[in-house]
């Protein structure tokens, strides 16, 4: 085991929380991401190779997956990006490789990336604030790229009106953490 | 007294009362009045000067059409120039200050200048301040400069926050007025998603200023009673005080909230106002429409307004512009201002109707066929002259005098995509024309509905279409119904001083001025005198001008035509366009993983886009930027060095055609390289100009991972999915950018390999012979972690790139500096870096700077003709492979102690110093502390063949003229026996 | 301006990179005897329509798809929406 201690997006040793009014910020570097892209050809099964491996058909367009211990997120044509526990699938790039085997490119993404869960009763406000998304009529389980601030985010509707993941670029963090932080004192 | 201009009434609330000041005087007003509405109240009519000519004026209006009662509101850093007094919300401890005179707004010594009116007229500066050439720059521009503009900026920065939002919705009504409330109805109670926006801090429009009833209740109540029913709807967003500014394509909006300048200061971390941008399906253009007045002599006296404004001023704020009021009308609209001013114990001097057979009433005199052909009163209106029929004139004494010249629908937002509107003669004003931007309707006096009823009508209808509902109407609220259309009334005959666009001072005698000197066409009329240019573009004086301009023309007004209207539909601050995107968060910030590390260091940082990079760090001796880099180079070649290089892009490339893929996009070739092997990478643009470089690293047979520069990492992605997508579309390759996902650090110098052996994990052979120059693999490092490891080199070092995924690079980075201690292992920056690499000759981004190709770096063997890549027929054409093409150089200065400046022209030994004989420029310079002296690269004309010839380094611009040698581009080992070993 | 994405439907614009005409799919052999003429044509020969126009536009701020847009550049009307990937396929581009 090696012992190199890892460090957060924010740059701390544990993650971040906030309390804003009714509405709270939470720093998640415990997801683990790995991509997979189909490759040419390799479309069908790799599908099917996900369906099993998630326990339920990969996300189309719009939408994620959120299931224990797997979620997914539509990237694009016959692309996702699969999500599960750090602790537990910290080798999670390397699983799928083994399972999807030569029909799909799979990369590590999870240090690409910094998760910022925002719960409470105004997050829709907060999302009006932030991004282009229609986060009023977004439902469970909807998810969709979008952009705060000039950064290229994913916005997953966790729970419909209370609870939303924003998942930004991982150098970004400070400032995307900025942003949630700033519109939150604007509309509470 | 104060607020001796009350009337009963008004939707004030007189329970409570505000202080506020203008001009260093105290005043009182109350909730729901204006800063114009509560100064009227106080016997102030008296509020600006203006532009040219100095002349006293007062509100024209009662809305954000209003040219003239632009004050500075707020002191300090949030003073706000040419704020209308007229729009302004009341509220405790407001302060304001009148703009645009020389001393006080009584006694303004520039009104002199409407003594010289004459030379003053429209375009005299096209014929003045000619002569001497001289005094332009030292005596006219400063003048005019000062005397130019209207309000004055406080010069500090802005303390106020802005926030930009998005929303979405099925319906944007825009006004709130009776059309705008009745298509809100509509569409909320069928449960659509609607936004009802209004300029207003109230809803209602007009509703709130006359005294019309609808369904048997005052209009004003009836517009309460339905914001209250949409407040109860959740599918229904009112927003007051948002001014829709802009209808963009495909049903796009922009909108301006003011949250909170109404306060007296925005709470602690709310903004002060929000720019929204509106997705909606479909929009109900409801923005009412706008009174027009009449030209004559001395129109623009304090105390002269539109007959509507006075209205409101009474009607709604319950404030008498003055105690005796005279109006003048084209039409029935001037009676009934008469008739809401007796209600309210207000005398009527007189109504002067241009009509014949103008109706009477017992209540108050009429005048018939009458015309007001002057006016006295300089600091406030005093009396008006009269002309009766039979040619006989009459004064008549009042303090106020209320203009109805009919009424103009605001088309403006119609019009945002060069749509144009039509002229309906019955009306004789424009109209939306038939192109409207797609996915708008229009209703109500926007449209030409002009009555209460036609407007509630036309409401409803346009929301229902907008919809798709079918069927009948249902039964609207009863209203007046009345048609107030009347023949056009745009000038007193004879009138010359009479004002047209009082903001910037433009007169009749002016229009008459711009048709004399041949500017007739709408646009030269309106850039010849600057009418409707000013901040209220128009809005009360462009059709009287057009009017004026048609008659001289002998055209008809749709004729002569209309200029194009553009968004904002009123001023913006341009704080409000910038949002949350000031100062340190113009742009997000990219911080490397090593950047906390770093900066316990005491690092030096630098933006590279939107990274920050450490550039040097420097120890706590070290007083000057060059000791710390020196001392990094130094110490980097003779011993290790270590530099975060994360920033780099890397592109992930996988798939069966991976090395098919690569050898299309880089120019040189990659189908053969081994796996566990990095080579260097060329790509070109298709036009065979150099686009960018860096490493293609195998990892397996369907593996690569290639770097590009910091700076491209985006634009290469782009290109390279072009490529594969719409180029190559059946290869299969699959691409990811993982710039952000491993941290990755270059450790260079002879005790490179030293250091990374106390970090990789033992099974990992790193011997010369095990991974040589360009290997690369797959390792783990500190006891497991996955790790890559690269054998590649900028410095020209015995070098590696060594990552980690990002979360540990911070981790790795003080566990390479433990283990490098033994071998004063020095941590540098994208200075030392960038030395380095001068020294060792290595093109970056000054070399490759968008004019530059293979053939010009030196790599013009590079490019294969074996295969076609991206580029590499236009690399051969004539024009890029010219016998004198560019040749990268090194640059040495004959005079050790001599500088080479970066940008520096190189011109022959003798000859004239001149772009026609220029010979090249240098790139990139540097002082080298392993040489002692300052170097640099660039490119020559033939360079390749001109080795040990002395040219000439020459700056023009800062007037530097040195000589140079011309040497090798590889200064430092350049057969690369460090790289090797 | 709105894009309608074939795969998730209305996107702003603002989230997109233009890149220019469709014809720039139609890259011509460059080992052919002819490439040289071919690539002058395809790189710098361009009609300029007022009116409707294929053109090129990379979903960078979403799916990172590259999409063959027709709009009509006087109106902005955007007529049709393609995955270029499919665009390029039936205009016979492969390997």
């Amino acid at each position: 085991m090696h012992d190199l201690a890892p460090l957060t997006a924010l740059g701390h040793a544990a993650p971040w929380t906030d309390q804003i009014g009714g509405m709270a910020i939470t720093e998640r570097p415990q997801i683990a991401l790995a991509s997979v892209t189909a490759r040419q050809g390799r479309e069908p099964t790799c599908r099917q190779t996900l369906t099993t491996w998630l326990g339920d058909g990969p996300p189309p367009p719009g939408k994620a997956l959120l299931r224990d211990p797997f979620s997914a997120l539509w990237m694009g044509p016959d692309q996702w990006i699969v999500a599960a526990d750090y602790d537990a699938h910290e080798r999670l790039a390397d699983e799928l490789k083994a399972k999807l085997k030569q029909a799909a490119s799979i990369t590590e993404q999870t240090d690409a990336w910094v998760c910022f869960d925002v719960s409470g009763d105004r997050v829709v406000d907060l999302c009006e604030r932030l991004c282009p998304a229609p986060a009023r009529r977004m439902q469970t389980g909807d998810a969709q790229r979008t952009t705060v601030h000039q950064m290229g985010c994913f916005l997953v509707c966790l729970k419909q009106s209370e609870e939303m993941r924003f998942i930004g670029p991982r150098s970004s963090a400070g400032s995307l953490y900025h942003a949630l932080v700033t519109a939150a004192d604007a509309i509470v | 007294m104060t607020q001796a201009n009350r009337v009963p009434g008004g939707q004030i609330d007189r329970s409570k009362t505000l202080k506020f000041n203008f001009d260093a005087k105290q005043y009182t007003g109350h909730p729901g009045d204006t800063l114009a509405s509560a100064l009227l109240a106080n016997g102030i009519r008296l509020m600006g000067r203006s532009f040219k000519y100095h002349r006293p004026r007062g509100p024209l209006t009662a809305g954000s059409e209003e040219p003239n009662a632009l004050v500075e509101l707020r002191g300090g850093a949030r003073q706000e120039p040419n704020t209308r007094a007229t729009t302004t919300e009341l509220y405790d401890g407001l302060w304001a200050r009148s703009q645009n005179r020389l001393g006080s707004l009584r006694f303004d010594l520039l009104a002199i200048n409407d003594r010289f009116s004459n030379f003053l007229t429209a375009g005299f500066y096209y014929k003045t301040f000619m002569w001497p050439a001289a005094f332009w720059e030292k005596l006219y521009e400063p003048i005019i400069r000062r005397a130019a503009g209207l309000g004055s900026l406080s010069l500090k920065a802005d303390p106020d926050s802005y926030d930009k939002g998005f929303l979405h919705c099925d319906l944007l009504v825009i006004g709130a007025g009776p059309s705008g409330l009745m298509a809100a109805l509509t569409a909320g109670r069928a449960g659509a998603d609607v936004i009802l926006a209004d300029e207003d801090f109230r809803f209602g429009g007009r509703l709130n200023s006359e005294t019309l009833s609808i369904a048997d209740q005052p209009g004003a109540d009836w517009a309460a009673g339905a914001v209250a029913e949409l407040a109860g709807l959740p599918n229904v967003r009112l927003m007051p005080r948002t001014t829709v500014i802009g209808a963009f394509d495909h049903g796009i909006y922009s909108a301006v909230e003011r949250v909170s300048d109404h306060l007296h200061s925005p709470d602690p971390g709310k903004p002060r106002q929000i720019l929204w941008r509106i997705y909606s399906r479909d929009t109900v253009l409801c923005a009412g429409a706008t009174e027009r007045p009449i030209a004559f002599d001395n129109n623009d006296r304090p105390g002269i307004m539109l007959g509507a404004a006075v209205r409101t001023y009474v009607n709604r704020f319950g404030a008498a512009p003055a105690q005796r009021i005279a109006l003048f009308t084209q039409s029935d609209d001037g009676h009934r201002t008469a008739r809401d001013l007796i209600a309210k114990g207000i005398k009527v001097a007189a109504v002067i109707d241009v009509r014949k057979e103008a109706p009477r009433d017992g209540a108050y005199e009429t005048l018939p066929g009458a015309q007001v052909v002057d006016t006295r009163g300089r600091m406030g209106l005093t009396f008006v002259e009269v002309r009766l029929p039979g040619g006989d004139t009459r004064l008549i004494e009042c303090g106020a005098l209320g203009v109805s010249g009919g009424w103009n629908p605001n088309v403006h937002l119609t019009c945002h995509q060069r749509g144009r509107p039509i002229w309906n003669n019955a009306l004789s004003a424009f109209v939306p024309g038939e192109s409207l931007p797609p996915g708008m309707l229009v209703a109500g006096a926007a449209k030409g509905e002009m009555s209460t009823a036609a407007a509630l009508r036309s409401g409803a209808q346009a929301a229902r279409k907008a919809l798709g509902l079918k069927g009948r109407l249902p039964v609207l609220p009863e209203a007046e119904d009345a048609d107030v259309t009347a023949p056009p009334f745009w000038y007193v005959q004879g009138a010359e001083r009479a004002w047209l666009d009082q903001q910037n001072d433009v007169t009749v005698k002016d229009v008459k001025l711009s048709h004399q000197e041949g500017f007739r066409a709408v646009e030269h009329l309106k850039r010849y005198t600057t009418l409707g240019m000013a901040t209220d573009q128009g809005k009360t004086s462009n059709l009287g001008g057009l009017a004026i301009m048609a008659e001289l023309a002998g055209k008809s007004i749709p004729e002569v035509g209309t200029t194009i209207f553009r968004p904002p539909y009123t001023p913006v601050a341009l704080a409000a366009f910038a949002g949350r995107a000031v100062g340190q968060d113009f742009h997000p910030t990219r911080k490397t993983p090593s950047h906390f590390w770093a900066k316990e260091r005491g690092a030096v940082f630098v933006e590279v886009g939107n990274w920050l990079r450490a550039q040097w760090f420097p120890l706590p001796h070290e007083t000057h930027w060059r000791e710390s880099v020196d001392r990094e180079v130094l110490g980097t070649r003779a011993s290790v060095g270590v530099c975060d290089v994360t920033t780099l892009g890397k592109i992930d490339v996988q798939g069966e055609d991976a090395a098919t893929f690569l050898n299309r996009v880089y120019c040189n070739g990659f189908a053969k390289l081994a796996v566990g092997r990095t080579r260097y990478g060329l790509m070109l643009r298709e036009d065979g100009i150099a686009m960018d470089d860096g490493t293609a690293a195998r990892l397996a047979e369907d593996h690569f991972v290639i770097t590009t520069t910091t700076a491209n990492a985006v634009s290469v992605y782009r290109h390279m999915e072009f490529v594969r997508q719409c180029l190559f579309p059946d290869l299969d390759v699959q691409l990811i950018s993982t710039t952000e996902a491993w941290a990755q650090f270059a450790v260079a110098g002879p005790n490179a390999r030293r250091v990374l052996q106390k970090i990789v994990d033992p099974e990992f052979d790193l011997s010369n012979e095990a991974f040589p120059f360009m290997a690369c693999g797959s390792i783990t490092v500190c006891g497991g972690l996955r790790a890559r490891l690269f054998r590649i080199s900028f410095s020209g070092e015995l070098a590696y790139e060594i990552a980690v995924p990002t979360r540990y690079g911070d981790a790795l980075i003080r566990r390479i500096m433990a283990a490098g201690a033994e071998f004063d292992i020095v941590p540098y920056g994208t200075e030392a870096l960038g030395v380095m690499r001068i020294e060792k000759g290595h093109a970056t981004g000054n070399e490759l700077n968008g004019t530059t190709t293979a053939l010009n770096l030196g790599m013009g063997r590079m490019v294969s003709k074996a295969k076609d890549s991206i580029g590499s027929v236009l690399s051969q054409r004539e024009g890029l492979t010219a016998p004198d093409a560019l040749h990268q150089v090194g640059l040495k200065p004959l005079n050790p102690d001599d500088t080479v400046p970066a940008g520096a022209h190189l011109m022959a030994a003798t000859g004239p110093i001149d772009a026609a004989h220029d010979q090249g420029y240098v790139t990139s310079a540097c002082y080298s502390p392993n040489l002692g002296h300052h170097i640099a690269l660039g490119f020559l004309k033939g360079g390749a063949a001109r080795l040990g010839e002395v040219l000439r380094l020459v700056s023009p611009l800062t007037g530097v003229e040195t000589r140079v040698e011309v040497v090798s581009a590889h200064f430092i080992d350049p057969e690369g026996e460090r790289l090797r070993a | 301006m709105i894009i309608d994405h074939p795969l998730l439907g209305p996107r702003d614009s603002a989230e997109f990179t233009y890149l220019g005409d469709a014809s720039l799919i139609d890259r011509p052999d460059g080992m052919a005897e002819t490439a040289a003429e071919a690539f002058y044509a395809y790189q710098y020969l361009r009609d300029n329509p007022a009116g409707l126009h294929r053109e090129l536009w990379y979903h960078e701020a979403g799916d990172r798809s590259w999409l063959v847009v027709t709009r009509d550049t006087v109106t902005h009307e955007i007529i049709s929406v393609e995955l270029a990937r499919d665009v390029a396929r039936a205009r016979g581009r492969s390997r």
